[in-house]
């Protein structure tokens, strides 16, 4: 059986990082699953943990009123859900819900943080994997924003 | 038969598919019977409506029938607003075919990545046409095609019976969608790091808005693709279509014949300039 501990070394996001930080966070991980359907977490909830999808779909929505739930984005297999938990006030800013079945692994945020305090080369190392995501966010929704397939007058 | 480029011949409308709210296609035949039509994947015709103006639209239809002559346009302004307006039996002028092709048969050997944004779905049609026609000769062929919503979605019938072929992967991405729509959601370019083809044996072919292929091909380099392998299809105004004109014309380039497809090495400097 695959253990957390090679799943999560394996992983390009944890790439790079040396045994003992591996440790630290397997420390913090779980498996988890949700059904179709099923939300992951609520906007306003408080975020206390990110995710490592390793099958199946997510959809982050945001609800409009009058248009319902609008999916901003959808995350797949190998991809990281969720970073406020890395930043105060550690509340989500959006739903976030499994179109399809999926697998995880779910990272404690509360535990994380601490750890991260206690070791600032750990805070260091996950900080930048998580500034690399933001940033890749950042561009795509620029681009999302820019409406290239729009008419353009 | 090739007579005189600047003069359009005749072709009647044989039928009409609505394919969006503002997309449509239209298969044409000679009106004169003028034997048959063949064409290299990615290059278009110049479609003149009678009493409106000529504009170039790629060829969308497949290489391999050369009795129909096929084009997806979407409404932008007063030639492709004036052409929705055409029905079975009216007669357009046809000019072409135009132009570079995708290098279709350079990439037997490869993985094979399409990338299309939006109506640049159209120009790569006949491409996907010969390729899976030759289907053996190719490595993993992979098509990440990228729209603004779930409606806009072109080929929709086509796309379906693509996906559900085991030789062929399909990802269909639109930018935002509501209510029931179940694939994914992002911009086109998200799907490169993901897609399983072998960067360093791998053709890629990509058409769309000019930002989306500048991105995408920036996505594609990360990746490992070479510059010599990525090709896109520049479709900016042209007049003449035949580097008579000088309007299409970049430093020694011109887009109308040296074009649409280049490799993006040629293109990487166009690419960053605003006007043309
Ligand atoms: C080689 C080539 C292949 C093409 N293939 C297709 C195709 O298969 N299907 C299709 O729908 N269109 C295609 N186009 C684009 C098409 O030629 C233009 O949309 C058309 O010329 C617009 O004419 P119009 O009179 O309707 O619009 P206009 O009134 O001339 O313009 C309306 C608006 O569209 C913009 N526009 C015009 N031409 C372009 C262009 N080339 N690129 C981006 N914006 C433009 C103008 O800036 C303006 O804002 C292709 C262009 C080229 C050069
Ligand atoms: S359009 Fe006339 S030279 Fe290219």
């Amino acid at each position: 059986m695959e253990t957390l501990e090679r799943i999560l070394a394996e992983h390009p996001f944890f790439a790079g990082l040396d045994a003992r930080h591996i440790q630290l966070i397997v420390g913090c991980a779980t498996n988890v699953r949700f059904d179709a359907g099923q939300f992951i977490f609520r906007e306003g909830e408080e975020a206390n943990e990110f995710y490592v999808i390793r099958h199946g779909k997510v959809a982050l929505e945001i609800f409009v009123p009058g248009r319902g739930p609008v999916t901003i984005q959808t995350l797949g297999e190998g991809e990281i859900l969720g970073w406020s938990w890395l930043i105060p006030p550690y509340h989500w800013h959006f739903n976030a819900r499994a179109i399809e079945l999926t697998r995880a692994i779910a990272l404690d945020g509360k535990c994380l943080r601490a750890k991260c305090e206690d070791d600032h080369d750990l805070g260091y190392e996950l900080l930048k994997r998580f500034a690399h995501i933001v940033e890749q966010r950042l561009q795509a929704t620029r681009l999302q924003l820019l409406d290239v397939y729009g008419v353009h007058s | 038969m090739m007579s005189d480029p600047m003069i359009p011949r005749q072709y009647r409308i044989s039928r009409v598919r609505r394919e969006t709210a503002d997309t449509f296609t239209l298969e044409l035949t000679p009106v004169q019977d003028e034997g048959t039509f063949s064409f290299a994947p990615g290059q278009f015709n110049m479609l003149y409506v009678f009493g409106v103006g000529e504009i170039p639209i790629s060829i969308s239809g497949d290489p391999a029938n050369p009795r129909t002559v096929v084009h997806t346009t979407r409404v932008v302004g007063t030639v492709t607003r004036a052409m929705g307006t055409l029905k079975r039996g009216d007669v357009l002028g046809v000019r072409g075919p135009f132009g570079s092709h995708w290098p279709v048969e350079e990439a037997e050997g490869n993985d094979v990545v399409i990338v299309a944004g939006g109506i640049g779905l159209a120009p790569l049609r006949p491409a996907l046409f010969y390729i899976l026609s030759r289907r053996e000769k190719y490595g993993r062929v992979v098509l990440l095609y990228g729209a603004r919503t779930p409606e806009d979605i072109l080929y929709r019938r086509e796309l379906g019976r693509w996906r559900a072929q085991f030789d062929l992967d399909v990802y269909v991405t639109v930018d935002r969608a509501t209510g029931g729509w179940r694939g994914n959601v992002g911009v086109v370019t998200t799907l490169i790091p993901r897609a399983p083809f072998d960067p360093l044996n791998t053709v890629a072919m990509v058409c769309g808005p000019e930002v989306m292929m500048r991105f995408t091909a920036l996505e594609l380099r990360k990746r490992g693709v070479g510059a010599d392998n990525i090709f896109l299809s520049m479709e900016r105004n042209m007049k003449c279509a035949v580097g008579f004109c000088g309007h299409c014309q970049f430093g020694p380039t011109f887009v109308c014949k040296d074009g649409p497809v280049f490799p993006y090495r040629r293109v990487k400097d166009l690419l960053a300039i605003w006007e043309l």
